[in-house]
């Protein structure tokens, strides 16, 4: 059995693998966004017109790069699997870091179900188009989810090396679609003549509602610390990768706007499927079609994949830590993955993939994902109160402490409202689902926690205690 | 019958494989290893802790 940890003090343990550097921390967190530029962001524009769009595409860029900074120092000392889990554990308390934990799940697989669908939707489309109607769209769902289980269970490094390598090409293929349709590679040349025409055709309100859907651009970024116990240098690679891979997105969305609002009527635009697929067909070419068809398959496969590389860590650690039953918190003696977490959510992704609308698994996976970004604001409040930075090194220290803090906490109230307009009725019943959960945690499951053993960060005593 | 029709059954036949390889593997894996082992994973620590908590 190799690379087992064993001391003449201590018996033998099994740890997940440090085998990743920068660049996989790069393909997670992209991986698993990068779908939002491929389809979902355009309904922003559906929801206020073009400006709208624009406008939630840099406010909700804003909100992901507070949560990039906040994260990536936290991250950068907590550097443990399960992430913001492992956050909220060291920093809150047991009952908040139950809570993420399980926005972390709900979100990341509700994610991995939507994008299947995707993958279903985006098949279908092309047995349509040869002639082929009526695609039974089930069997390419479940294969994607079983593909993807079965790659991330055999292990880590190939998982996020093939992730690497299907997001840098889908990544690619926007910024090919925005260099040949500025060098006059498109039939229809780019209109922008809506933002003066029409510039707010629902007014003010419509930049709030449009927000909703602007989120799509990023949402998942903070995916990246999942991966703190496999990466080789966690201080020095969970900051590089999360930074660069919210500058990836930021150039990214504003390049898909720009083509997409440029080339296709924003009345259109605002319900298209596909949107980044439908502006290369617009432009006439055959080739730029069939890479913006590939770079849409991958992106969807990578963001499915990133999902269950993360809900699986934390459910995994969850488990470590007896939050969940400890039969969770098995890690593979030759693959080193956590295994029975990973196959445990096959079936729970599969359940919303194949019986759940589209719409209602996007809205509650993001629903999660805000409830997580606001927990963030006053974990990174109570981190530097507890700990300042005279007393702990970090990996990465974000600037203008707490001016971020306070930005992304009025950016999730928008949000909440946003969804509230919309979803109002889903995000009543994910609050009284994890009012319920926490309820159960508190009174039944807490007592089979380890509580001495759950805190690991060997960490100066903080200040106030 | 078309191209697509087949590429459903291989869909449904490559799903049923992936799936069963994972099971048979986590059948294996639970039997042949002590439960105590598998579940022995601790909470991972930084790289050189003890230098970066020494301001």
């Amino acid at each position: 059995m190799a690379n087992v940890t064993s001391t003449a003090a201590e018996p033998e343990r099994l740890q997940l693998l440090r085998v990743l550097g920068p660049a996989h921390i790069w393909a997670l967190g992209v991986g698993i966004v990068l779908v939002g530029e491929y389809m979902g962001w355009n309904f922003s524009v559906g929801k206020g017109g073009m400006i709208a769009g624009l406008i939630a595409c840099w406010v909700a860029g804003l909100l992901y790069t507070c949560v990039a900074m906040i994260d990536s120092e936290v991250t950068s000392t907590v550097a443990a699997a399960g992430g913001q889990y492992a956050q909220a554990k060291h920093i809150v308390g047991p009952l908040m870091a139950f809570n993420v934990g399980l926005f972390l799940v709900m979100a990341y697989t509700m994610l991995e179900a939507a994008n299947a669908i995707t993958v279903g939707f985006l098949l279908d489309t092309v047995a349509g188009m040869q002639g082929h109607s009526g695609l039974n769209q089930q069997p390419f769902i479940i294969l994607a989810i079983m593909f993807l289980a079965w790659l991330n269970y055999r292990g880590v490094l190939a998982t996020l090396t093939f992730n690497l390598v299907i997001t840098a090409v889908a990544f690619v293929a926007i910024i090919t679609l925005f260099i040949a349709v500025q060098f006059g590679a498109s039939n229809v040349p780019l209109d922008f003549s809506a933002i003066t025409s029409d510039p707010l055709p629902y007014g003010w309100v419509g930049i709030v509602a449009s927000l909703h859907f602007g989120l799509w651009y990023y949402l998942g970024i903070e995916g990246t610390c999942q991966a703190a116990e496999e990466v080789r240098s966690p201080a020095r690679s969970l900051p590089y990768g999360t930074m660069a891979g919210i500058m990836t997105l930021l150039i990214a969305a504003t390049m898909t706007w720009y083509v997409c609002s440029g080339l296709i009527p924003w009345e259109y635009l605002g319900q298209a499927g596909t949107p980044l697929f439908d502006a290369a067909r617009v432009t006439g070419s055959t080739s730029l079609m069939v890479l913006l068809f590939v770079g849409t398959t991958f992106a969807t496969l990578a963001s499915a994949n990133g999902c269950i590389n993360d809900a699986s860590r934390a459910w995994f650690s969850m488990g470590r830590d007896r939050y969940l039953p400890s039969w969770f918190g098995a890690v593979h003696p030759v693959y080193r993955t956590p295994y029975r977490a990973i196959v445990f959510l096959v079936p729970i992704a599969l359940i919303f993939a194949l019986g759940a609308p589209l719409d209602q698994v996007v809205t509650f996976s993001i629903l999660s994902g805000l409830l997580g970004y606001t927990f963030m604001t006053f974990n990174m409040v109570m981190f530097r109160n507890k700990w300042p930075l005279d007393t702990i090194k970090r990996g990465y220290v974000h600037p203008f402490h707490p001016l971020p803090t306070i930005v992304l906490l009025i950016l999730c109230s928008t949000a909440y409202f946003a969804v509230f307009l919309g979803y109002g009725t889903q995000l009543s019943a994910m609050m009284c689902f994890y009012i319920v959960a926490s309820l159960w945690f508190h009174f039944r499951r807490y007592q089979f926690v380890r509580r001495g053993d759950q805190f690991t960060m060997p960490w100066p005593k903080p200040q106030g205690y | 019958m078309d191209t697509w029709n087949y590429l459903e059954y291989a869909a449904w036949a490559l799903s049923a494989l992936f799936g069963v390889l994972m099971l048979i593997d986590l059948v294996r894996i639970d039997t042949t290893y002590d439960n105590e082992l598998l579940i022995s994973s601790r909470e991972g620590e930084i790289e050189a802790t003890a230098e970066r908590h020494e301001i």
